[in-house]
């Protein structure tokens, strides 16, 4: 072989060594890695509010505003969820038609497991919100499901919530790629505009919190989910995240999708993994 | 030709020139067709299912297409194929969100 054809052997040689390396950078760089997002998605909003303590993010917008927090902290004498919660006790306790309960399906009888939810479940592929193991029960013991929108699920979620309160966030992310598939999915949800006001979930919560949209302050994404179900005075009652999730979207002039929609399932692993650490203060209550 | 039919011939001709001006500048738009408007509410609601099958339908998309029927209904054809137009441009701005967000949202993305 000719010293020609050894260069032009060589060259090529260290072309595609050249092009994979730079794919190869390409997809580390695309490569989801949760941890590192939920690092960053708690400094951006440390940083961005040094005087709110880390924990304290999970009361929203009162964790930003001084006037509204001692409102707030006056009206938690007498909390407006508080109808809900004992609805909600009564609800869990009340047998199903043949005799058995909703603490029958769930792991602790359903005690103090709201911080695990949702989960990934491997057998499903699919993410398994609280909601949805809920009405999931109901119909394995031969009931009708429930209204995710509705007040029983509210009432429901809401007595589960305060059984945990306290209790941080602990979003588990199986090694299984449609785990991290579905984590992805959650994060694009996010941050993706949508609906005729061209706005993302991060609009309102990542880049504006603490901000003035009409009478409301906008709460941080971080920790948002740790407070719900909420009370909300514009409401008039209680909401279930599939509620927040489907207003959200309507109020941006989009369609909302069907509640546990694979998106809002993927958006609320997402959201809940980015708040691991943080306390479930649900139920909560907001203007 | 007497003076007097030549001025009645004259103030005729003054009458009639402008109108006849007039009438020919501006011009009456035609009414809008039954036919017209069905095609405009196809062209509309195709537009509108494939937003559906992004997942992105807009709510003044489904106004304007709800509207259209209303004023398809009570013979105003007019308005209707005004209303579906106005559907079809909301519901090809939605799909062009959706296509523009495909990568643009990690713009958004704290890291």
């Amino acid at each position: 072989m000719s010293v020609r054809s050894w260069l032009k052997l060589a060259l090529a040689a260290f072309a595609a060594l050249a092009l994979s390396a730079i794919s190869l950078a390409g997809a580390v760089a695309d490569k989801p890695d949760p941890v590192a997002d939920a690092n960053a998605f708690r400094n951006y909003f440390v940083k961005k509010f040094p005087n709110v303590k880390l924990e304290d993010f999970v009361n929203g917008p009162y964790a930003l505003n001084e006037d509204m927090r001692r409102q707030w902290l006056e009206k938690e004498q007498f909390p407006p969820y508080e109808f809900s919660l004992e609805m909600g006790k009564e609800l869990f306790a009340r047998p199903f038609a043949n005799g058995k309960h909703y603490s029958d399906c769930l792991p602790n009888q359903g005690i103090g497991i709201r911080q695990n939810f949702p989960y990934f479940d491997e057998k499903e592929g699919k993410v398994v919100t609280l909601e949805l193991a809920l009405n999931r029960c109901r119909e394995a013991n031969g009931e009708e499901v429930i209204s995710y929108v509705g007040e029983e699920m509210a009432a429901l979620t809401a007595h589960m919530a305060f059984t945990s309160r306290g209790k941080p966030f602990d979003i588990k992310i199986p090694n299984d790629p449609r785990a991290l598939e579905a984590y992805q999915n959650g994060k694009r949800y996010f941050y993706t505009r949508r609906g005729q006001l061209n706005f993302s979930c991060a609009t309102c919560h990542v880049q504006n919190p603490g901000e003035r949209m009409r009478a409301e302050v906008l709460a941080p994404a971080l920790g948002i989910l740790n407070a719900l179900p909420i009370y909300r005075s514009e409401w008039g009652g209680m909401g279930t995240t599939s509620r927040r999730f489907t207003t959200c979207n309507s109020q941006i002039r989009g369609v909302p999708l069907e509640p546990q929609a694979d998106e809002y399932r993927d958006l609320e692993y997402y959201l809940s993994y980015v708040s691991n650490g943080l306390p479930i203060s649900g139920p909560g209550a907001r203007p | 030709m007497s003076m007097i039919g030549s001025t009645a011939q004259i103030r005729l001709c003054c009458l009639l020139v402008p109108m006849w001006l007039i009438a020919s500048t501006v011009s009456v738009p035609a009414a809008g067709s039954e036919a017209e408007f069905k095609a405009a509410f196809a062209a509309a609601e195709a537009a509108e299912k494939e937003a559906e099958g992004l997942r992105n339908r807009w709510t003044a998309t489904e106004a304007a297409l709800t509207e259209a029927n209303k004023a398809a209904d009570r013979g105003d054809f007019d308005q209707a194929i005004s209303q579906a137009k106005e559907a079809e441009a909301l519901a090809k701005a939605s799909i062009f969100q959706d296509t523009n967000e495909k990568d643009a949202w990690k713009n958004l993305e704290i890291r």
